[in-house]
């Protein structure tokens, strides 16, 4: 006997939204034209050709950032079947929420501290007119 | 052949392809599209399972939150450089035969040995039911709390920890 | 029911609702057009049919016939797949989230959801989660520098706002006491609102959904003034029409989880005052559902075409250290309005 549950209604849907995003490449693939220059394929980098290797290094706070997220994402998710049977358990279940909660909230307090979440700011150096002009002399 | 035999074999087949894919990749960034995509396709067996919070976090933790980390640490490093340090490098790939072959003597060992249990006991049956958000709840108020709370202190461990090593690492 | 029966309607809503949303989806490039003339005083596209309401087809046909062209430098199939990803995550997100009440049509009692999964929640999150690829892919395979910088901020972007996404949808679910959409908005009756109960929630949610989309003033990755086009700098014909897509795709989908989550969902309070019953109070509940998803609609644009964008420091300071502190509070304010009020 076949069944369809809800998560097969899912995974339908999912498979109709694949089929169609292929069909809309592939027609677009189908009806325009395709007439190649090696000028046409350059990266763009303002018109000029382009420069050294396309991947660069960027800056490690990305990698930091993305270590953190990693961290409270898995807080998040186990904050998840918490929250779903709270009410049933009354001034225990709040206690078990709050402890774990301040847990999180000393390691989010720590990364403050030490200055993690700061982001590089932008250091403006106004010129100053005269400075300009002695060493344009 | 009923609808859950089919998809198993169907999710079995994409993570076995996609998992070859992975090892046999060049460029490092295509090994983790594909590990992602096994992770998906672990994910449709973990529902089969009925586990249905274990999927959830499979996607969400696994493929949405490590691997970005893994894809910033790739596009971070010079893969040209990766490249030649493989290269050279014959021994390693004779350990890594060795290994794997070890692995697949392992596997065989448990699949072809061990006893095959004649359908589910009751203890299992019930387990079926485990997999659900609510029940993963209802366990972690009742028998497992001090270890939800210690997750939350490992999880604040890491957070120094992981902090301490990326600042050393790089600065 | 048979499994026929039950196939053949699954697949009738499916059919629907994508029609629909593609529909909506091209209407909104439209409006978000109109509405920027209106608020720049010009007249906006008024040539392609009455008032320029075809515009959005010739728009389509136009990307369609254009050529593709994929850089010597870049990642052939990442360059592809990544279009892809985004298109497909900003589809299938659709799939949980209900338009109205179990009404009953010819006989049957049909779910106005596609599938009232029990985790549709996590769902909505997982794929929420994915959406980071189809940027970080597009920013990296295609071999340029501007590509990779602008896909790189907007991952980082995107996980940053994630967090505290997820912390308010914890407090939706504390209310609830489910993850399945459905109930959720069951649980909204009348005006218990999550909107009304949880203001904080609901605020931290609305800023991370700005994040998530991409969406001035939280337009980072594509800010042309120093990144050109940012991750889609190397796109053209229908995989450029695929992010474009995807971007208002996602808008729409926040519309509607906002909705879901927050305003009560199709939740019609005017049924309820005037006793209502039968068809009309479904079209009503309806009709609810898709006012409120357009009155966000709109308000997506008119911030826009407001707000001057942030720096990128302003931002990940807002993620880190305003939102996601403030979404831990919403959790801890709805722990003890259901400890003190029992609701």
């Amino acid at each position: 006997m076949l069944m369809l549950t809800e998560f097969g209604k899912v995974f339908i849907f999912i498979l109709l939204g694949a089929i169609f995003v292929t069909i809309a490449i592939i027609a677009a693939k189908l009806v325009s034209p395709n007439r190649p220059t090696h000028e046409k394929l350059l990266t763009y980098e303002c018109g000029e050709n382009p420069v050294g290797s396309p991947w660069v290094k960027f800056n490690i706070r990305f990698y930091v950032v993305a270590l953190i997220f990693l961290i409270f994402d898995v807080e998040v998710v186990l904050l998840f079947p918490w929250a779903l049977v709270y009410k049933g358990f009354g001034i225990f279940g709040f206690l078990t929420g709050i402890i774990f909660l301040v847990i999180l909230g000393l390691g989010m307090a720590y990364e403050w501290r030490k200055g993690d979440l700061e982001w590089a700011r932008p250091h403006p150096i106004p010129p100053e007119l005269d400075k300009v002009l002695s060493k344009k002399e | 052949m009923n609808a859950e035999l089919i998809l198993f074999i169907v999710f079995a087949l994409l993570a076995l392809f996609a998992s070859v894919m992975m090892v046999t990749r060049k460029n490092p960034v295509l090994s983790a599209v594909f590990l992602i995509l096994n992770f998906f396709a672990l994910a449709g067996l973990y529902l089969l399972l009925n586990a249905q919070f274990i999927a959830v976090v499979q996607i969400i933790v696994y493929a949405g939150a490590i691997m970005v980390l893994f894809l910033f640490v790739l596009m971070l490093l010079n893969q040209r450089s990766e490249e030649k340090i493989l290269n050279g490098k014959k021994n390693l790939k004779i350990f890594a035969i060795i290994v794997s072959a070890l692995v697949v003597f392992q596997l065989a060992y448990i699949i072809f040995y061990s006893k095959p249990s004649a359908g589910l006991a009751p203890e299992l049956q019930k387990s079926v039911q485990a997999g659900t958000v609510e029940q993963i709840g209802h366990q972690l108020y009742t028998n497992y709390v001090l270890p939800f709370e210690a997750a939350g202190f490992l999880l604040l461990a890491a957070t120094v920890g992981a902090l301490i090593l990326a600042k050393k690492k790089f600065e | 029911m048979s499994i026929m029966e039950i196939v053949v309607i699954t697949l009738i809503k499916i059919v629907a609702i994508l029609s629909v949303f593609l529909l909506s989806v091209a209407y909104s490039v439209y409006f978000e057009r109109k509405i920027a003339s209106w608020a720049q005083n010009r007249v906006g596209p008024n040539r392609v049919g009455w008032n320029g309401l075809l515009q959005p087809f010739a728009d389509v046909f136009k990307l369609l016939l254009k050529e593709d062209i994929v850089p010597e430098a870049s990642n052939k199939p990442l360059h592809t797949l990544a279009p892809f990803i985004a298109l497909l995550v900003a589809f299938s997100t659709y799939a949980v989230i209900p338009f109205g009440p179990e009404v009953e049509l010819f006989g049957y009692k049909i779910n106005l959801v596609v599938a009232d999964v029990n985790i549709g929640i996590l769902y909505v999150l997982a794929f929420t989660s994915i959406a980071v690829y189809g940027i970080t892919f597009a920013g990296w395979s295609s071999g340029s520098k501007y590509s990779l910088l602008g896909g790189i901020r907007s991952s980082a972007q995107m996980i940053s706002y994630e967090v505290s996404m997820g912390f308010s949808v914890g407090g939706v679910i504390l209310l609830a006491e489910s993850l399945s959409p459905v109930k959720i908005v069951e649980a909204q009756h009348g005006w218990m609102w999550n909107a009304i109960i949880q203001p904080i929630g609901f605020i931290t949610f609305l800023v991370s959904s700005f994040a998530e989309t991409n969406r001035l003033p939280f337009d980072l990755p594509e800010a042309e003034p120093e990144l050109v086009g940012g991750y889609h700098t190397e796109y053209s014909s229908m995989k450029f029409a695929g992010f474009f897509l995807a971007e208002y795709a996602n808008m729409i989908i926040s519309s509607a989880l906002i909705t879901t989550l927050y305003l009560g969902g199709w939740q019609n309070p005017l049924v309820d005052i005037f006793h209502i019953q039968g068809g009309w109070a479904v079209a009503m509940q309806v009709g609810a559902f898709m006012i409120k998803i357009a009155l966000l609609l709109f308000f997506f644009i008119w911030v826009r075409w407001s707000l001057p964008r942030f720096r990128y420091d302003q931002l990940m300071n807002l993620g880190w250290k305003v939102m996601f502190p403030l979404a831990l509070l919403n959790i801890i304010w709805v722990a003890v309005l259901i400890m003190v009020f029992k609701i």
